[in-house]
């Protein structure tokens, strides 16, 4: 069987496990529809949070991102794990001791507005919505460039596929396939990975692996990788090289705030039936991650390893150290008819080069010596390292397809959680909190179902008709729910005292500050040209980078929360009762 | 010790637990990890680099194991106060 006919079986099982979960979970309460009845153990919520988390960025693009890196991706890594630690600590177990259905509730209810609400909302769906295009654009890529189908047909399948699930189950079918997306994701990632360490280090474990010598020497693999890089005149893999100490702490902070502060995060902690379910269940989802999460490096440091090693087997600078082009590998040739990979023979020596032209002392040098025309590599998708590696690998068509398989569970599992906190804002929070207060709870259940609905025809649409920023902006929507909604959750619980006044404050200000940030660098709502500075560190404040500035706007939203709560009235006593209660996980009767 | 008494214990050792937990997050990601990273590089864990190591892998299960020992901790804590679940 060739390799796309296999492909397409393999997804296509996949897609029919998940509409047989779908007629299986059916959600008949809006209890079911929101938070799946409160009956999810804590070791299977840690797996649906995994698999709610670990998006198509993490599944394809944050190995390669890392390659790309070296060091300073480990703000990734830290960032997007991190943030669990804060997750679990000062916010899951109150927010699931709440006992409600949805974020901006907590909101409202906790600061007795409902303008704090509707902000609140409002932030969740910048973020939300911005963060559901990466996901389109993941299964996108999965459908055209592993399954070399239409991108059209692919998302449209998907998104068929993601409704009937989402719309009927709700919360509860999306966990339930969250579980098996996980399942499939993990083997997908993990399988490719032990191949092609034990290939190199003849290692099983990535993570013990990325640590030991080159089979059949007594070379470290990084201090291999490091001395390669910089034959090539590149910098070292393990040095600081890309951003600045001070941004990639500030990302890192950024990206670990903003993960505490995903409304579609937290939501999945409404799931379990007690409040220590939540915390633990914290915990399982992080190991979930985490063996994703400890293998991306191993992953990210080997393809680049074989990377070059495919295009310098030989001695740098002689004339036949380099690959010629007539004899590349099949993997080029495939990625080529994508055009995540582009080369151009510079020099016309019929072979490739790749080295780095950027370091103008190297590339002097290398067109005196070597007679090196610049870089030919005009392309190298970040993506490509972590989609071609079963073929470096050698390895059987099956698990070509299935990694196919795991990319588009890994964006369909995030858009779907991403979806209902979407829909669950408006059905619940705008509708039912706000404007329909009388509404009946099965009319709700419809409300809820059609949001849900238009949601997908939403993130079809933008999937269909990606903005040229979509890679960007998930970034991004991580400086947003940093610098809207972990400060006023937090605040909410940690500060009894904190006011209404004080949280719409500190809210506006803290969303403001990081969207007017983000619009100065990358243009007025990202149209490009309409930027006010150019994006680099000359210009960037205190040299930060728009990315990491979701920092600076929590500092403002505490700073102003803080200073507005001094001047106006104290929260009802109702209210500090509220907060006692939500600090305790059972209110002790006994005197 | 009155409901309120006990309440306010109860809120005090957990943010005592807190601290010290939160404390051992930030010195091992934002300092072994990035601050202190290039001199820790200097010194090797296997073939890691120490520094490198601590970005790319020891923060993670550092975190992993923060949030079971808080969990195992506040369920200590809500026993001792009694108010624990079930």
């Amino acid at each position: 069987m060739d390799l796309k006919t296999l492909s397409l079986l393999v997804v296509g099982a996949t897609f029919v496990l998940y509409i047989a979960i779908a007629i299986w979970a059916k959600a008949n309460s809006t209890s079911e529809f929101y938070v799946a009845g409160k009956g999810i153990p804590p070791v299977l919520n840690g797996m649906a949070t995994a698999a709610d988390w670990m998006s198509a960025a993490s599944f394809i693009s944050m190995a390669g991102l890392i390659a790309f890196l070296g060091f300073t991706g480990g703000a990734y890594l830290m960032g997007w794990t991190g943030g669990y630690v804060l997750m679990a600590l000062l916010l899951a177990p109150y927010l699931r001791k709440f006992g409600k259905f949805t974020v901006p509730e907590f909101i409202g209810d906790r600061f007795y507005s409902n303008t704090a609400r509707i902000v609140a909302v409002i932030s969740l769906l910048v973020i939300s919505i911005t963060y559901v295009i990466g996901q389109m654009r993941g299964v996108g890529i999965a459908f055209s460039n592993i399954l070399e189908v239409k991108l059209e047909i692919g998302l449209l399948t998907g998104m068929a596929v993601v409704f009937i699930y989402a719309v009927f189950g709700g919360m509860k079918g999306i966990t339930y396939t969250q579980i098996a997306q996980y399942v499939i994701m993990i083997f997908a990632y993990t399988v490719p990975a032990v191949f092609i360490t034990i290939q190199l280090t003849g290692v099983a474990l990535p993570q013990i692996g990325l640590g030991s010598t080159l089979a059949g020497t007594d070379t470290y693999l990084l201090n291999a990788l490091d001395q390669t890089l910089m034959d090539l005149g590149f910098a070292a893999y393990t040095s600081i090289t890309g951003m600045t100490m001070l941004n990639m702490f500030l990302l890192t902070l950024a990206l670990m705030i903003g993960t505490a502060g995903l409304p579609h995060v937290i939501i999945r902690f409404f799931t379990v039936p007690r409040v220590r379910d939540a915390r633990k269940s914290a915990g399982w989802a992080l190991v979930f991650i985490g063996i994703l999460y400890t293998t991306a490096p191993a992953v990210g440091a080997m393809a680049m390893y074989n990377f070059i090693n495919t295009v310098q087997p030989g001695e740098i600078g002689s004339p036949q150290g380099n690959v010629v082009i007539d004899e590349r590998p099949d993997w080029m040739l495939r990625w080529e008819r994508t055009g995540l990979l582009q080369f151009e023979d510079k020099n016309n020596d019929g072979r490739l080069q790749y080295y780095n032209d950027r370091n103008p002392e190297f590339a002097a040098m290398a067109r005196e010596e070597f007679g090196w025309e610049g870089n030919e590599f005009t392309r190298v998708d970040r993506d490509i390292m972590v989609l071609a590696n079963p073929q470096i690998a050698g390895l059987p068509n099956w698990v070509i397809a299935l990694v196919a398989a795991g990319g588009i569970a890994a964006a369909l599992s995030t858009a779907a959680g991403l979806l209902l906190a979407i829909a669950s804002a408006i059905s619940h929070d705008l509708l039912k909190g706000i404007f329909a207060p009388r509404i009946s709870e099965k009319k709700e259940l419809l409300a809820g179902r059609i949001s849900m609905g238009g949601a997908i025809l939403l993130a079809g649409y933008l999937g269909l008709n990606p903005p040229g920023f979509a890679a960007e902006v998930v970034a991004l929507a991580f400086g947003l729910a940093a610098a809207s909604l972990f400060p006023t959750l937090m605040m909410g619980i940690f500060m009894k005292g904190m006011n209404r006044e004080g949280a719409i404050a500190g809210m506006l200000v803290g969303l403001g500050s990081t969207l007017l940030y983000i619009f100065l660098f990358k243009g007025w709502f990202f149209l490009p040209g309409t930027n006010m500075f150019p994006d680099n560190a000359q210009y960037w404040l205190f040299g930060i980078n728009p990315t990491g500035f979701g920092v600076i706007g929590a500092i403002l939203n505490f700073i102003v929360a803080y200073l507005v709560m001094k001047v106006t009235k104290a929260p009802p006593e109702h209210i500090q009762h509220l907060v006692e209660e939500v600090r305790v996980p059972r209110v002790s009767t006994n005197p | 010790m009155t409901q309120q008494e006990s309440r306010t214990a109860y809120w005090r050792a957990n943010l005592r637990l807190l601290t010290i937990l939160l404390s051992i997050w930030f010195i091992v990601s934002f300092g072994f990890g990035i601050l202190l990273s290039q001199p820790l590089n200097n010194f090797s864990f296997g073939g890691y680099p120490l520094g490198f190591w601590f970005a790319q892998q020891g923060s993670m299960y550092t975190f992993i194991a923060l949030i079971f020992i808080y969990a195992w901790r506040m369920n200590v804590l809500d026993r001792k106060f009694d108010v624990h679940e079930d």
